[in-house]
């Protein structure tokens, strides 16, 4: 009796367990919106799609050497209310997590960003918090900053959209300049709101290049990292449209939690079933394994899209195979801190400050290789830090 | 009339139910796709299983003393992080390493180990501080990313096997690895030291009075966990290079497979061959839900029934022959 009772408590455990390891560990890449509330086809929002996709040919103001100061069509406001005398203002920073390569990457990046500015004497004390992908913490951390008052700007890049937007109301209400990156919220109470183009444009830019370099009747196997997050339902949304009007063969969309071994097992067993001309993905976490399930099974390499993971960018020279890394523009943790410093000097900046967004194609693989030759495998070749002062060691040594 | 019974009764053991689904899941698998059983492709799924067979061993010996072990998914991400920083691609640097990861196998499953019986924790707290200390530790020494690269010959075991055998096309070392792990454990348990375990488990005071060192045989259990995990980790690195999600959640799908092989959470029953054909299971249903091509969302829940109800059915057969108590109601069926 003991056993049976032991048996089906722990049956009912382990089901629940297993269903939410396999559902919520899963990290969340570079994530926009994480809404999870809506589903289905909600993902896809026409006119968005539509105005990414245009974004992607509108010619950047400012200098493309510099392309995290550069603004898509920007619409400047005044910032003269902010304006504060003198230096050493002290900027604080509500971070949702360093969880995954791609933020670790950025938080390096604006880190040393912050030392520039500090050295020139703009930023006094920079003080961040790091909520780890929790929402409540990250409202608290928020609070925080707001209570002590020492505060002359706050940046936030918020966890989950709906969840962070009162904070971030909050944030506003205190009558500090408030700046909001990479994921947005439901209000325009931020002074500027900093992102790349976004998820359809990524997912696009792929969809497309595998559109233009396979064989009509050719067939294609998406992988992606996990549902529910929206920046990459909107890679996937862009993709489907995009896949939708051409003659490819869709054979499945997988979700892999970008764990290198799921991926390569996914693949392996497509191969087995018969060929895979591309390989589609929503981020470049584990592109590298499912390259090498080709080789394993003797199969010629797929045309393939990653991202500017490093990792993936080295394969793909190594087997001088058909790819394309589209980017989910890393520079921008450099913008937000500058930012800061340009509305407490009251200059003007973009409402929404939309950053350029361009995958790095064949032609430019050699250059950005170079660029970064002695960093690390899972860091991203547009980080946008190699005129910063700790270049190279502060990326390699982390 | 009892031979029939007897081989009724064999078939329906908690043991064997889950070579019954083992049957029934390839055979699903070869209804979807009967190519499935060709020599390449069987090879491949067997390499890709091994790392979950060879956790499978660690952990029964640790379930069947009357612990769990919910570390070695984080010891499997960690071992492969430390191996990618330690080489850095270094061919020569890989047997060192590989003495390193080893020992340090064995060091977090004589932590586990220790912890558990001389201070008297709960393994499943014991073990779940371990995977936070494993996990928290790893990202603060790697920042969050992993860096580094793994040598060609570390990732052999893994990736590579024997190659142009007739029919089968490449025997992998990792299908080498796990017969041999799978062997070693069948011996073991047939040692004084198995029977310890297995009396540990099954009632730690009686085994403890009639003289047998309880606590020691836990101990080691947790180390046959970490070096298990070990294994597995040098297996996963090999087959699919480092990653920063390496060993995630493999804690569960380990205990899950164990639990479906009939062994009983607590301890005291089952046996390691059947933990292993347990974790072939899992595997092989993932590949039928590959194969069905199952959408990604319902897989988890589709799982998570059929793992519940083989248990449940394991368990309502294992307390039929048992005369019931006065004081426990039988399961109603």
């Amino acid at each position: 009796m003991r056993t049976t009772r032991i048996a089906a408590a722990a049956a009912a455990a382990l089901g629940i367990l297993l269903a939410t390891a396999c559902t919520t560990d899963a990290p969340t890449d570079e994530a926009e919106d994480a809404t999870t509330e809506e589903s289905g086809d909600e993902w896809f929002v026409q006119a968005d799609y539509e105005e990414q996709l245009a974004q992607r040919d509108v010619e950047p103001e400012g200098d493309p050497a510099t392309p995290w100061l550069q603004a898509i069509e920007p619409e400047w406001i005044d910032t003269a209310e902010f304006a504060q005398e003198g230096g050493d203002h002290t900027v604080c920073f509500s971070n949702a997590s360093i969880s995954n390569p791609w933020r670790v990457t950025g938080w390096i990046t604006m880190q040393q960003q912050v030392a520039v500015l500090q050295e020139s004497g703009q930023i006094g004390e920079f003080r961040h918090s790091d909520a780890g992908d929790d929402d409540d913490q990250q409202i608290s951390d928020i609070q925080a900053f707001i209570d002590s008052g020492d505060c002359d700007a706050i940046i936030i890049s918020p966890s989950t959209t709906a969840t962070l937007t009162p904070a971030v109301e909050a944030a506003c209400e205190s009558g500090v300049p408030v700046i909001v990156f990479d994921r947005g919220v439901n209000t325009d109470c931020a002074v500027t709101f900093i992102h790349p183009i976004g998820g359809y444009a990524f997912g696009a830019d792929a969809a497309e290049f595998l559109v233009d370099n396979l064989e009509p009747g050719s067939k294609v196997l998406a992988l992606r990292i996990l549902p529910g997050v929206d920046v990459l339902e909107h890679r996937w949304a862009a993709a489907q449209e995009i896949f939708a009007d051409s003659e490819l063969e869709i054979l499945g969309d997988e979700f892999t939690g970008g764990d290198a071994a799921e991926i390569k097992n996914i693949v392996t067993q497509y191969l087995q079933r018969g060929d895979v001309d591309g390989i589609w993905m929503d981020a470049g976490d584990g592109a590298v394994a499912a390259i090498e399930a080709f080789e394993d099974a003797g199969k010629p390499y797929p045309v393939m899209t990653g991202e500017d993971e490093l990792s993936f960018m080295r394969k793909w020279k190594d087997t001088g195979m058909t790819a394309l890394a589209p980017v989910y523009s890393n520079f921008q943790w450099r913008t937000p801190v500058i930012a800061a410093t340009m509305i407490l000097a009251g200059e003007q900046v973009p409402a929404e400050w939309v950053l350029p967004q361009e995958p790095i194609t064949e032609a430019e693989l050699d250059q950005y290789l170079e660029v970064n030759a002695d960093m690390p495998s899972l860091h991203y070749a547009k980080f946008g830090g190699e005129d910063l002062p700790g270049f190279p060691d502060a990326w390699q040594d982390r | 009339m009892t031979r029939v019974r007897e081989l009724l009764v064999r078939a329906t053991n908690p043991t064997a139910t889950v070579f019954v689904l083992l049957v029934l899941v390839f055979a699903g698998v070869f209804a979807m796709n009967p190519g499935f059983f060709e020599g390449p492709s069987l090879m491949a799924f067997l390499k890709q299983a091994a790392p979950l067979v060879i956790l499978a061993a660690g952990q029964y010996f640790v379930i069947v003393s009357g612990n769990f072990d919910l570390s070695v998914g984080a010891l499997v991400g960690a071992q492969v992080v430390i191996a990618a920083r330690l080489i850095d691609g270094e061919e020569s640097r890989t047997v060192p390493v590989l003495i390193v990861m080893a020992l340090f196998g064995i060091a977090v499953g004589l932590v586990n180990g220790l912890i558990t019986t001389a201070l008297k924790v709960q393994s499943f707290i014991t073990t779940l501080g371990m995977l936070l200390v494993l996990y928290g530790a790893i990202r603060l020494w790697t920042g969050g990313a992993p860096t580094g690269s793994l040598s060609e010959a570390f990732r052999t075991p893994g990736r590579l096997g024997i190659e142009n055998v007739p029919v089968l096309g490449q025997i992998p070392w990792a299908l080498l690895i796990m017969i041999a792990v799978g062997a070693g454990s069948v011996l073991l348990m047939r040692t004084r030291f198995g029977r310890i375990l297995m009396a540990a488990g099954d009632n730690e005071r009686a085994a403890a009075l009639s003289g047998a060192r309880v606590g020691t045989a836990r101990t080691i259990a947790f180390i046959l966990s970490g070096l298990s995990a070990t294994v597995a980790g040098v297996l996963i690195g090999g087959f699919a290079g480092v990653s920063a999600q390496v060993g995630d959640g493999l804690e569960f799908t380990v205990i899950t497979a164990v639990v479906l092989g009939g062994v009983v959470l607590g301890g005291g029953r089952g046996s390691v061959l059947a933990a292993m054909a347990g974790a072939l299971v899992i595997e092989a249903l993932f590949t039928l839900f590959n194969q069905m091509a199952l959408p990604s969302t319902l897989r988890p829940a589709v799982q998570g029934a059929i793992i519940i109800a083989a248990v449940a059915y394991a368990a309502r057969r294992r307390t039929r022959p048992v005369p019931t108590t006065a004081t426990a109601t039988p399961t109603p069926s």
